[in-house]
Order: C-alpha cells, then structure tokens, then sequence
C-alpha cells in the first residue's frame, strides 16, 4: 500500500514527461529518420567525404569546448571564489553573448576576422557562446566546495598548483563534465556560426543534414548523418555521465560566504586571466552596439526610433517592440514548460532507484540538445498532421520546440541538487509521520527553491535568444526577436540593417533585465546548482 | 516568509507572462471561410490590401512562411498527405519541376492568367500560376567606380577580366538561393561544359564567396549599410530602390545583361480544405491591388501586365529585358549534378 502510494506519483510523472517527448521529440524524429532509411543510406556512409565531415565536426566541437573550459575556469573562480567589486555585473556580462543570435555573432566574428575567418572564427565563435554555461555551472559547485581540504593539502607542503590539480579540480569534476558535454552538445550542432563562418567550405555533420533536408530533399543522405550525429550525441552523453557519476552525492557543501575572500597573492593572475577573457566577450557585443548606432553619415538613434516601425516599406508584419514582446511571451511559456517537464523529470531520475535506468532515461531526456532542429521541424510536418487540431501550424509549438531544449538545461542544473540533499532528512520527516508530497513541501521544495528559480532564469535566457526550431516554426506575425533580426538582414536597405542590430541591442537589454531580475529574486544562493 | 515571497513574485510573473500568451489569441470570426496561404519567408504584403480583400471576400487569409522557396517546396512535398494549408504562394522556377513531380498542386485556372502569367506557365494542367518575377543580377557601387576612374563592369564575361580582380562578392551557390540562380545564369549564358571554364577564370580572378546574400551584400559590398570592400556584388535587379541618397538617387545600380529570371508561382494545394475559397485567394494574388503593392513590399515585379512600377523604379530598377533562363525541367534534371561539379571545381 505505502509502496504503491510511493510509486503512483513518480510513474504519473514519467507518464507526463515521457509522453511530451516521445510526442513532440521521438516519434517526429523517428518518422524523418525512418523514412530517409527507405532510400539508399549505405552509400552515404561509405564515402569518405562523409567521415571527413564527421571527424571536423567533432573535431571543432572538441575545440570550441576546450577554449570554452579554459575561458570559463578563470571566470568561474572569480564568480565563485573571489570578492571583488562588479562580481555581479560580470556575472550578467557574462550570460549576454548565450542570447545573440548566432548570425549576427558569425557576421560579428566575420567582420573580425575577415572572410576567410575559417576554423579559428568557429571555434572561437562557439567558445564565445558557451563561455557562458562553463562559468555558470563551475562556478555554482565551486562556491560551495570547502576551502580547507584545500588548505589541509597546502599546510601539509602541496604547492598551490598541486593542491589545485589533487583536491579542487576530482571535487569539480561532476560540474565540468555537465559543462563540457552541454558545451560540446551545443558546438557540435551549432548551425549559423558554421554556416556564416565556414562560407559553405567548412561543414559539418548538422549543415549538411540541414542542406541536404531542406534545399536538396536528399532524405536518404539527412537519415543516414543524422544516425551518425545521434552515434556521436550519444557518446558524449556517456562520457559526461561518467565523469559526473562519482561525486553527486558525496560533496562537503559551504555556504558561498564561508569559502569567497579578497583576492590575494597569486589569485590576481586569476582575476587578471578574468578580464582579459571578459574583454574578449565583450568586443563582439560592443562592435554589435556601435554598427547599431552607425548610419551612413556617422552616429545616430535611427535603428533604435525605427523599433517601433516595422522597418523599410514593412519588412516586418509586426513592430521591432512587438517582436520583443512576443519573444518574452513565447520564452516565457517555453520556460515554464521546460520547468514542469525538468522538475518532473528530476523528481523521477531521483525516485528511481537502479543507476543504469536512472542513467539511461537521463542520457534520453538530453537527447534534444544533439539532435538537429532541421530533423525535429522537418518530422513535425509527417507526424503531428495525422494528431487531431493539426498543431503543425499551432503558434504553441514554438514554445514547445524551445522547452525541448531548456529541460535538459533545467535537469542538469536541478538535479545535483535534488541529490544532494541528505536522504536522511526526508527519513525523519518521514518517520515524524509526513506522508510523501508532505516531505517534499517541506524539504525538497524549500532546499531547490532557489536553484528552480536560476534554472528558470537561466531557461528563459536561453528560450529568447533560441533561433534554429523557431525560426522553422515561428509563424509571421509573431516572429520572436531572433527571427526577426534574421529576417531584416536578409533584405537591402540601410533602415533595415540598422533596425536589426537595435534589435539585437533589445535583445542584449531584455536578456541583461532577465538576468538581474533572477539574481534579485534569488538571492544569495545557498544550494548548489549546476549553472 | 521571504521564501514565500519569492516563489509567489516568481508565480506571478509567470502566471502573467503565460497568460498574456496562451489566452491572449483568441479567434473571433472562427465561422467566417478561413483559407491558409502558405508562403516563402519573403512574402510581405500592404496589410490595408490584406484587409481590404478579406472585407470584400468574406474569407479570412492566414499566412504562414515557410522557408525559402527550395524549404518550401520540398516541405509542401512531405506534408503532401496531409497538406499545410490551401494555397502556397513562392515555389520559384527552379523548383517548379519537383512540386509538379510530386503532386502538390491541383489545377486552378485563374481568369487573370491571359494578362502576362500565361507566358511563365510551367504545364498544361494549370497546376502552377506565376505571380511574379525576381532577377538575379550582379550589382554595382556606381560611387566606387566614378571614384576610381574605372568603367562599370556589363557582361558576365568581363567579371573575368583582371581590371575587376578582387572585386566580385558572390553567395555560394550550395548555400544560398540567389547563388544557386547564379550558378543557373552562368549556365544558361555559357552551356555545358563552358561553364565549368568560366568559373575556372572568375575563380582565379579573386571572386570572394560567402554562404549567404546576407553576407555578401551587407559585409562584403560596398554600395550597402556595410561599406565592405567590394563594388561588385550578386543582388536582385530591384535592389538598387532599396539604396537611394537623401536626394532620391540611387548609388548602385543592376547589371541587367547579367540576371537570370526567377519566377515565383502560386497555386491551390491538392487537398485543400476549401478548393473554392483557395482560387479566390489565387484570383486575388493576381489582383491589380496586390500586383501593384508588391514591388514595394517584395523587392520583386508583377507578372501581370500593365501594372504601374512605384515612382523612381523605371531609373533606379528597370526590369531586366532580356535575362536568361532555363527551363525548369533541365533544372531538376541536372540542379543536383551543376551543384557537385561547381563544388569539385571551386572547392576542391
């Protein structure tokens, strides 16, 4: 009886969130797959070009994520360790460059770097996107690691070097592994960055299934790299997974005010490595706000009047505001999607007892971040027309399509928290007589309060600058910011050049509000979060 | 009791933000005839016009962009079964043959079509109606080179020319739509294999290529917001409206021996919910209303004849008169081997 009360609750929630995948995720994506295989997939996979396409598309990723790491740690330190004036304001700086859209970063970095900008301007492109998530989940493990394992090393004789290298880093390993696998997740599907930056030379996996699905209609081909990314998605994940397996549960935590001081000594190099990594995130948004204030005859607001039009001879259907609004809208119900979905997934990956099930429906529910949009959107059009109310053109899956990227973020961060909370406490309240949803109001819920809510910011963040499943799904008069940023560059005009880089100036205001609202509302943190 | 705060402020915003957003669309006049357009990314139109036709028709127009006009044609083919909508507007020439192949489009013969879009007609049946008509031309800084002393540039043939080395910024043709048509014109102006010797010559002539328009037109050329580098550029033949001086003046202008035509079409999509209501809406594309409004909203020209240009088009975008063309069948035939040849020939 008491088994069952147990179990109803965590089966019901599977229910739900496996549901809402195998809906909205597997089975579109299955459907495109499927039909691709009826084709000729052998050839594709023996050609060489093939593997050549997969060897740099893991190959830049594998870059992107190890600039990301080493950018991120210096950040992460200051963030977490450090009290030093501005630690806030570079914790929002920080997060901008998440939300841009990724073509007017590739035409950034384009602009930087020249026209044959090639490998280094994507792998840099990408680090600059995903500095972000590094230094955000680093840095909430760090802040809570006790400094005196780290002193006990020192006083017994380790150098500051090897007390790093033999206590900091095994005890921050499980939030650099969530780090490098979302990081690397990220840069090995990252499409605009690719496209804009490579010129059509370099390719990878996700520009070619993108290519081949929506100007050739070479399903067979799509299929056929579309198993081969998946393969690679899939190895990553369980590398990941391994790297977090030992220390979720098994941390000494600190309050973030026990374990941050005053820089000193050495630690200055760190914040020095800070700044200078800073600068480089912000030449790229900087260089975006002053071509938005540029016109033909030097500076001027033209761009930023012109968001309240809809730009040269209506370009747009609606304003550069309303855009606005509709990405705060639509990020909005994709984060509160994305929360229910990810605090009902948490709650069953740390109901269910055996690791190797919990692992693998974990590995699933990050699955969206590796798969491309193209499939997903491409799938859409074969499966959800045989479901009544044809959601095909419904203005909900915009925010359905973005809460299948923000869960897995939602998860990464909930989760270690969830498991970090002694299992002893819900015991107590259980022996104290507190049926099941009693101990969960009254321990899970107030211990992850705060974390939800940086996941939910953090969720939001990412909704609003999210381009590759909105731009396949947003219908024209709702576009969302990003949408319409893309849609402004690709027409003549200065008018509506300038308004698309004020928009992206919106975007980067709407962004830095968001951030420092949830900073705000949460305060100091004294839970452990992942990002 | 600050916890409770916070979460209740953070429920409140949520609530709120929700609210606004999956109530806030409601459908008032759901009785009305409702017919569904479905339309390439480009596709803007006069909202009075819009208005006005749904006043006289009684039918309410929804339209959906999807994609340009190769994402549109091969999603208007897997959504064949159950189809998107009731009439798409924005399968061009070059895709015209695989939307016919696969059957997306039923016949509709709109009483319009003998004013001008007859003469673009793809097949027999009607399945397909041209509304309009979009050049892919090269472009110039007329500014840059009245500034260098250097005469503008005619004929494709002369981009090969060393005085215009360095100076071409062209879109991939595997990435991008307009480059494709590019690739298309260069075709059609040189026949196989005389292309391939063409882009061989042009390569060595330091054309630059980026994966968009976008890139090139706004980075890359130097009559745009960008002043890039490059005075020579791949746009349309009505991009030159577009860039115009404080005094009215145009400062680029279109190559027009250099473009090759690209005809949009439209048609009712078999299996639409209201066949009827559907060839309205085509009747309507085809209206002198909206046929006149679509330079200005478009960039591109009308198909049906006799239309008036906006004022200053007839100086600053003349509509090419003869631009070259293939075919829409070759183009399905060969569009698939073009692309791997220019890809061994460029890249390597």
């Amino acid at each position: 009886m008491n088994d069952m009360r147990r179990r109803l609750p965590v089966a019901l929630a599977a229910v739900i969130v496996f549901g809402f995948l195998g809906l909205f995720f597997a089975w579109p994506v299955a459907a495109i797959i499927g039909l691709g295989l009826r084709g000729d997939v052998g050839t594709v996979l023996a050609e060489p070009s093939t593997w050549r396409l997969v060897g740099f598309t893991l190959g830049q990723a594998a870059a992107s994520t190890a600039v990301a790491l080493l950018a991120g740690l210096p950040l992460a330190y200051v963030l977490s360790r450090l009290v030093i004036p501005g630690r806030g304001l570079l914790r929002v700086a920080v997060t901008v460059p998440f939300v841009l859209p990724t073509i007017v970063v590739g035409m950034a970095f384009r602009a930087l770097f020249g026209a044959d900008a090639g490998v280094l301007a994507i792998v840099l492109a990408n680090a600059f996107f995903n500095v972000a998530v590094v230094a955000r989940t680093v840095s909430g493990l760090w802040s809570h690691l006790d400094r005196r394992m780290e002193d006990a090393a020192r006083s017994l004789g380790a150098s500051r070097m090897r007390a790093f290298t033999s206590v900091t880093l095994p005890a921050l390993l499980p939030a650099l592994g969530s780090a490098a696998s979302v990081v690397f997740l990220f840069s090995a599907t990252s499409f605009g960055v690719v496209l804009v930056l490579g010129g059509g030379e370099l390719r990878t996996l996700e520009t070619e299934i993108y290519l081949r699905t929506v100007q050739l209609l070479d399903l067979p081909g799509a299929a056929a790299l579309s198993l081969l990314q998946l393969a690679a998605v899939v190895a990553a994940l369980l590398v990941a997974t391994i790297a977090r397996r030992r220390r979720e549960t098994a941390l000494r935590l600190r309050a973030p005010s026990d374990t941050a001081r005053r820089p000193q000594g050495g630690e200055w190099c760190v914040v020095a490595l800070a700044g200078v990594v800073l600068c480089g995130l912000l030449t790229p948004i900087v260089t975006l706000l002053l071509r938005s204030v540029s016109t033909r005859d030097g500076r001027g607001l033209a761009g930023y009047r012109a968001l309240l039009g809809t730009g040269q001879h209506g370009t747009l259907e609606v304003t550069g505001l309303e855009a606005a609004l509709n990405s705060v809208r639509t990020a909005a119900d994709a984060t509160w999607m994305a929360l229910l979905l990810g605090l009902l997934a948490s709650f069953v990956l740390v109901a269910v007892r055996r690791r190797f099930v919990a692992e693998s429906l974990d590995l699933a529910l990050m699955l969206p971040l590796g798969v491309s949009a193209v499939t997903v959107g491409f799938g859409y059009l074969i499966t959800l027309g045989s479901l009544p109310g044809d959601l095909r053109t419904s203005p909900l899956l915009v925010p359905f399509a973005q809460a299948l990227v923000v869960t897995p973020l939602v998860i990464r961060m909930v989760l270690p928290v969830l498991r970090a909370i002694d299992e002893r406490l819900r015991q107590a309240a259980a022996t104290l007589g507190a049926g099941p949803w009693r101990v969960r109001r009254e321990i899970d819920v107030p211990l992850a309060a705060r974390t939800v809510l940086a996941a939910a910011g953090f969720g939001f963040v990412v909704a609003l600058g999210e381009f590759g499943a909105t731009s396949f799904l947003a219908r024209p008069d709702a576009p969302t910011l990003p949408v319409a940023i893309a849609r402004l560059l690709g027409r003549p005009g200065e008018l509506n050049s300038q308004l698309a880089y004020a928009a992206c100036a919106l975007l980067m205001i709407v962004t830095v509000l968001g951030v420092v609202l949830i900073e705000r509302l949460r305060g100091r943190t004294d839970a452990v979060e992942e990002f | 009791m600050n916890r409770y705060l916070r979460w209740g402020a953070a429920l409140a915003v949520a609530s709120l933000a929700t609210g606004c957003s999956l109530i806030g669309s409601p459908d008032p006049d759901s009785a009305a005839r409702t017919v569904t357009l479905v339309a390439h990314d480009s596709f803007v139109a006069d909202p009075a016009v819009l208005a006005d036709f749904e006043r006289r028709s009684g039918i309410k127009l929804e339209v959906r962009n999807s994609g340009d006009a190769g994402e549109l044609t091969n999603k208007l083919a897997l959504s064949q079964a159950a189809p998107l909508g009731d009439v798409a507007y924005g399968v061009d020439s070059t895709f015209a043959s695989r939307a016919l192949r696969e059957d997306v489009f039923a016949p509709y013969r709109p009483a319009a079509a003998d004013r001008g879009p007859q003469r673009y007609a793809q097949d027999q049946q009607h399945r397909l109606t041209a509304i309009d008509v979009a050049d892919v031309c090269l472009n110039v800084d007329t500014g840059w080179f009245a500034r260098h002393g250097t005469p503008e540039p005619r004929t494709l043939r002369d981009l090969t020319d060393p005085r215009y080395r360095d100076l071409v910024a062209l879109p991939d043709p595997t990435t991008s739509s307009p480059g494709l048509a590019f690739l298309l014109g260069t075709v059609a102006a040189f026949g196989e294999p005389g292309w391939q010797d063409y882009w061989r010559e042009l390569t060595a002539n330091g054309v630059t290529l980026s994966s968009g328009w976008e890139e090139a037109y706004s980075q890359e050329f130097s009559g745009s917001t960008g002043q890039g580098p490059r005075p020579i550029v791949l746009s349309y033949a009505s991009s030159p409206a577009a860039e115009v001086d404080e005094n009215g003046k145009p400062r680029t202008r279109a190559l027009l021996d250099t473009c090759y035509r690209q005809v949009e079409y439209a048609g009712v999509l078999a299996g639409a919910k209201d066949p009827q209501a559907a060839g309205e809406v085509v009747d309507f594309l085809l209206s002198p209303e909206f046929q006149a409004q679509m330079p200005e909203q478009m960039y591109v020209y009308p198909a049906v004849d006799g239309v008036a240009l906006p004022p200053g088009w007839a100086t600053s975008a003349p509509l090419p008169q003869q631009p070259t063309e293939l075919p829409a069948a070759e183009v399905e035939r060969n569009r698939d081997r073009w692309v791997e040849q220019w890809r061994t020939l460029v890249r390597g």
